[in-house]
């Protein structure tokens, strides 16, 4: 659509990410499902994300973060990284999280 | 139950929870802009709920699934229990939005609103300077207060929305307007072109932006996205009389919204009112959920029943639910009509023809919304 070029959000290994004030997950009891909610957005979370949510809270590390989710799913390391990178990069572009 | 005994069920239209909802505090408001969406006819002063009436309707709103709560007014600083509101809100657990001018907010009260729980403001922008600002709302000293406001906001850290409303007058200051809202520190923009309804219905010479305007405030934003992305999210809002196709109204009525007046009376759409012969129950009175899910204005255009053509057999119709209501109604006569800004009405010659004329009209006169009794 357009020529300009377009800033990329990154999450490298290292970084610690997290949501921005007024960006919270919520349980909905009414639908039974947890939602994110953010500034004029509220998202559904399907299980993973928010699995992947219960994880983020500034002060781990991506890699911790992606280390701590195989574990407990026993799932392979390298799956959820690329699913949870993908995932708080969207955030990060839509301005509902953050990586220091 | 058989049908028989449950005959306004009948008709088999799913129901599903509300996820939003716009509370009008009060219609007062410092500021008189020439497109609120305030009602012609506004609600008296004397008529407003108090506090704890709000928050009992809060509480039925999360009960039955409201997750977004937008306090809206007029302006809603002008409730000098506006923090009691917040906190009545926040104990509710919905995710509670500040749409304000700024006016009326001070660094004592927006301290109290933090602490009241707010979530997020979203603060309206009507210029990016002093002359076109003032001129405007129609307020000498409202941009200078509002710039302060967006500071205070900003050192306190809570999340900011600015709104900028864009017309025939300001729409060629859109770069600035995006500087401005970097500058503010805000998180999302929102592009929200003039909607014809209400007030902006009469002035539509002065606002009707042009085609070209339109054209180049897409390009605009659409370069702005690329460029700011991870930075500043940006909404828009397109100029609806140059579109092929109507927007969605509400997402579908009575699907994912509902609004109350500052009397409690309850609306599926901010506009509903222009619609005659549609009655509104009043909460905290009779429970939000009874008038969701059976309240005669709500089912009114709920589902695709009510349609006709060309809407009913168009396959847009579970995009855009046959555009506007509020609009079929102000130009069409009807309100089950289709949208009159889609190509398929017969309808859209005129309206296109006509937002042609009030866009290439000059200087005409600005009329400013009055303030309620
Ligand atoms: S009827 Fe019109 S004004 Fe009302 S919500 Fe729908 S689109 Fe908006
Ligand atoms: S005919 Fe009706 S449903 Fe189809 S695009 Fe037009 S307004 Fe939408």
């Amino acid at each position: 659509m357009s020529d300009a070029p377009a800033a990329e959000a990154t999450l490298p290994d290292a970084a610690r990410p997290r949501l921005l004030r007024g960006v919270r997950v919520k349980h909905d009891a009414v639908r039974g499902m947890d939602v994110l909610l953010a500034p004029e957005r509220a998202l559904k979370l399907d299980p993973i994300g928010a699995a992947i949510l219960a994880e983020v809270d500034g002060t781990r590390s991506f890699a911790e973060i992606v280390a701590r989710l195989a574990a407990r799913y026993n799932a392979p390391a390298e799956q959820i990284s690329g699913d949870a990178r993908t995932f708080l990069v969207s955030l990060i572009e839509r301005r509902m999280a953050e990586a220091a | 139950m058989t049908e028989q005994s449950r005959p306004d069920t009948a008709r088999a239209v799913a129901v599903h929870p509300p996820m939003a909802m716009l509370a009008e505090l009060t219609h007062r408001c410092a500021l008189s802009c020439p497109y609120c969406s305030n009602p012609l006819e506004m609600t008296r002063r004397d008529t407003e709920l108090s506090a704890a009436d709000w928050a009992e309707i809060f509480a039925q709103a999360a009960e039955i699934g409201v997750l977004q709560l937008h306090l809206s007014g007029g302006e809603p600083a002008s409730r000098r229990d506006l923090e009691e509101i917040v906190a009545s809100a926040h104990a509710a657990d919905l995710y509670t939005n500040l749409i304000t001018s700024g006016i009326g907010l001070t660094e004592k009260r927006l301290d109290a609103l933090e602490a009241a729980g707010l979530d997020h403001v979203q603060l309206s922008l009507q210029g990016v300077d002093a002359e076109m600002a003032d001129r405007i709302g129609g307020y000498r000293g409202g941009f200078e207060r509002k710039m302060a406001v967006a500071g205070w906001i900003g050192a306190r850290g809570i999340p900011l929305t600015l709104n900028a409303v864009m017309h025939k007058l300001n729409l060629d200051r859109l770069p600035e307007t995006i500087e401005l809202a970097l500058a503010m520190g805000a998180r999302r923009l929102e592009v929200a072109t003039v909607q014809f309804h209400g007030w902006a219905a009469r002035n539509r010479a002065a606002l009707m932006p042009t085609r070209a305007q339109a054209r180049e405030a897409s390009r605009i934003v659409r370069e702005a996205r690329a460029r700011l992305r991870g930075r500043l999210v940006i909404d828009y809002v397109t100029a609806d009389h140059h579109a092929d196709y109507p927007k969605p109204c509400m997402g579908g009525w009575g699907s994912t919204g509902l609004n109350v007046l500052p009397d409690g009376r309850v609306m599926p759409c901010h506009a509903a009112h222009t619609i005659p012969g549609l009655d509104f129950e009043r909460a905290p009175g009779r429970h939000l959920g009874e008038i969701w899910r059976e309240g005669a204005a709500f089912n009114a255009f709920r589902g695709f029943d009510w349609m006709q053509e060309p809407c009913r057999s168009c396959d847009r119709k579970g995009i855009d639910f046959g555009g506007c209501r509020c609009q079929a109604m102000a130009i069409a006569g009807d309100p089950a009509a289709t949208d009159p800004v889609c190509v398929k009405s017969p309808l859209h010659a005129r309206l296109a023809a006509e937002a042609e004329a009030d866009a290439a009209a000059e200087g005409a006169e600005l009329t400013y919304r009055t303030n309620p009794a």
